[in-house]
């Protein structure tokens, strides 16, 4: 269904069965979507024809390509990285089940008995109404935020909900994966995770394969909820095809002593727009942030952290490295605000550029505002080439000008990497020895 | 056999820095290069590995009769020939262990095969083997095996280093470039003992050392030594020579 309209909205309504309250939500986000502006700051939206988009897809009508279908250069990508045929089918838009896996039944089971709730959102909304309308779209991220957050709350269509109750501490990460079967593409999915006082989960995002996709505008949402002593990590990897928009707003609030990490490393979009937020609302709690973007060419990432202290004693730390090459753009753009009461906060912010050639750019605008007094906030940002003399080092060990320049910026992306899972991590290695491919003679 | 070169000009950014060097080292031989700083020591060090900012003007480097001129500098450590660098290069991220892999894998059909030292590193456990017993030797602490190249090395640990990738590539001709400078006397014996045993086990390794004290030649012994100035070879002679040089400086040398 193309175009944006009432009309559309009260249809994915009655498509989808949803409890009464949600069409008015959605006819409100509408409303708010129509009176934002759009961003003047950040990457160039222009190419984004709202009217062109399609909003949403039937689950009901099959739209499956044939595994024939899909684009000989992508069947070979797939091919490099040693993908699983079964996984490839369904990043080529083909599609499988992967409620039927036996990977997720195990889970499955695990998590029932465990009292966690991971199901799809579609489905929370239906089975779960008191929860979800408690938590959707209201005390984190709401639809006043920006003009793609209003977007996705008229539109939003599928993703993951996660409900971990009081003193569960899991370590197999739920991948978001699971939910992102033939009923929608993941365009406008809705990750909801609410995690109570002394649990631990991780959850992963995305995958590192290029996502066929026939629309260009990706604009999740995600909400975390993170409790007393709790902790959670949020790892996104992501490596869209290279026509898209993403524009996806990700929020957490942190309470007494919890802790969020966000571990993200995109490489693909034509742009991205992406500053993870996090509310650190309770005393002595935490943000990490370690995020990693790789623009080529004609990308822009504009991508970095959104950290609000408000309590006392709270502490964020981000790191964030980037690669430009090819006449690719990344940005650095990050707020830190440090409220009036949160006495005692520390936040040390760290970017690293790393400029492939003369024609790439890279950018940090790093804003501080500090209203409390007894606080340290520090920002650091390195911007540099690749040194012709680590490349000679190891040139001369015998390795050849390509394979120093790969190990190199693995060395250089490591400290993210390695917090990746190790399937992943390996992935990432392999898709940067593959985008490195074509810059090196 | 020999690494050779011949009436080789070299220069920087325009300026000339070797003005006509004229050198033989010949397998199995030991030549120790002396020289105030500035007299283009390392700059023949660099041009011989094929450094990018060091332009050859003129003359000719070959080894064992291959040009290798017409060569990058992975082909020339193919070709047989090591650096040990006076500063080693400190990459994040990379650890020893994974550069000495990836150079191992790199050399495995070239010439450094020769001792048959690379074919007991098929394996990564065959590897780790060889590698930790050769660490064990040049008394390296394990753990910096697994850290990230050279980051936060002290200038002996670095040293070490470098000679260990030696001792496991077993080059034909190696450049040691100040392997000296910075080992404290306890880690200069160990490190010299060391080249001088590699040496031994490898009688057709030659070696170009370039030093400025002759400490670590009660470990390595040489056969020759030749003292440059200004980019050029200004004196040629036996160990006697050193005696001179330690007593009169290169003040006394025309």
């Amino acid at each position: 269904m193309r175009g944006l309209s009432k009309g559309l909205v009260r249809e994915i309504f009655r498509r989808k069965k949803e409890p009464k309250w949600m069409m008015e939500f959605r006819l409100k986000a509408l409303e708010v979507f129509e009176k934002k502006a759009m961003p003047e700051w950040g990457v160039d939206l222009s190419g984004i024809d709202f009217k062109k988009i399609s909003y949403f897809n039937d689950p009901k009508v099959k739209r499956l390509r044939s595994w024939e279908q899909v684009p000989e250069e992508m069947k070979q990508t797939f091919e490099k990285l040693g993908i699983p045929k079964a996984e490839r089918k369904f990043l080529g838009g083909a599609g499988v089940q992967w409620d039927s896996g036996v990977i997720y039944q195990n889970l499955k089971k695990k998590l029932t008995e465990k009292g966690i709730i991971f199901c799809d959102m579609d489905e929370a909304v239906i089975k779960y109404p008191k929860l979800v309308k408690k938590y959707f779209m209201k005390q984190c991220v709401n639809i006043e935020n920006n003009k793609f957050a209003a977007l996705h709350g008229a539109v939003w269509s599928g993703g993951s909900f996660v409900y971990v109750p009081k003193g569960i501490k899991i370590k197999e990460p739920l991948q978001g994966y699971f939910w992102m079967n033939e009923k929608q593409g993941g365009q406008f999915e809705h990750t909801l995770i609410i995690v109570e006082e002394n649990s631990e989960i991780q959850f992963i995002e995305g995958c590192t394969a290029p996502r066929y996709k026939k629309v260009s505008l990706h604009a999740g949402v995600v909400e975390i909820f993170v409790g007393k002593k709790a902790k959670v990590r949020y790892t996104t990897v992501q490596n869209w095809s290279k026509d898209v928009y993403n524009l996806a707003t990700k929020r957490a609030i942190v309470g007494e002593k919890g802790v969020i990490e966000w571990v993200s490393s995109s490489l693909g979009s034509k742009a991205t727009m992406l500053y993870p937020c996090s509310i650190l609302k309770g005393k002595k709690s935490r943000a990490d942030y370690l995020s990693l973007s790789l623009a080529g060419k004609g990308q822009e990432l504009d991508v970095g952290a959104k950290v609000i202290h408000l309590g006392e004693r709270t502490k964020s730390n981000v790191i964030a490295k980037s690669i430009s090459k090819d006449g690719g753009k990344t940005i650095y753009r990050g707020l830190v605000k440090i409220a009036k009461g949160a006495k005692g906060a520390k936040s040390s912010v760290n970017c690293e550029a790393l400029l492939m050639d003369d024609k790439s750019k890279t950018n940090t605008y790093p804003h501080m505002e500090i209203e409390e007094d007894k606080v340290i906030a520090i920002h650091e940002a390195k911007t540099g080439k690749i040194a012709e003399e680590k490349l000679f080092y190891l040139m001369s060990r015998g390795l050849s000008e390509k394979e120093a320049m790969v190990m190199i910026i693995n060395g250089f992306i490591e400290p993210i990497v390695k917090q990746l899972p190790i399937d992943y991590a390996v992935e990432m290695n392999r898709l940067v020895e593959l985008e490195m491919k074509g810059s090196v003679g | 056999m020999s690494l050779g070169v011949k009436g080789l000009q070299v220069s920087v950014k325009g300026k000339e820095i070797l003005k006509g060097v004229d050198l033989e080292i010949k397998a199995g031989e030991v030549v120790v290069i002396m020289g105030p700083n500035g007299s283009g020591k390392s700059s023949l060090a660099h041009t011989l590995m094929g450094q990018g900012k060091y332009k050859v003007k003129k003359g000719s480097i070959e080894l064992d009769g291959e040009n290798l001129l017409k060569m990058k500098t992975n082909e020339r450590v193919k070709a047989g020939l090591f650096l040990s660098w006076q500063n080693p290069v400190a990459i994040g991220g990379v650890t020893v262990e994974q550069v000495l892999r990836a150079a191992m894998i790199s050399c495995k059909n070239s010439a450094c095969k020769r001792t048959g030292q690379l074919e007991k590193c098929l394996t990564v456990g065959e590897f780790r083997e060889v590698l930790y017993k050769e660490a064990e030797k040049l008394r390296i602490d394990r753990k910096l095996l697994s850290r990230s190249i050279n980051v936060g090395f002290s200038g002996g640990e670095k040293k070490k280093i470098e000679v260990l990738q030696m001792a496991l590539l077993r080059p034909k001709y190696v450049i040691l470039d100040e392997v000296d400078s910075g080992l404290d006397i306890d880690a200069l014996k160990i490190v010299g003992k060391r080249i001088e045993a590699i040496r031994r086990e490898d009688s057709e390794m030659g070696l170009m050392l370039i030093t400025h004290y002759q400490r670590i030649l009660k470990e390595v012994k040489p056969d020759r030594v030749i003292v440059m100035k200004d980019g050029k070879i200004v004196k040629s002679g036996g160990k006697k020579l050193i005696a001179i040089l330690e007593k009169e400086g290169y003040e006394g040398i025309k």
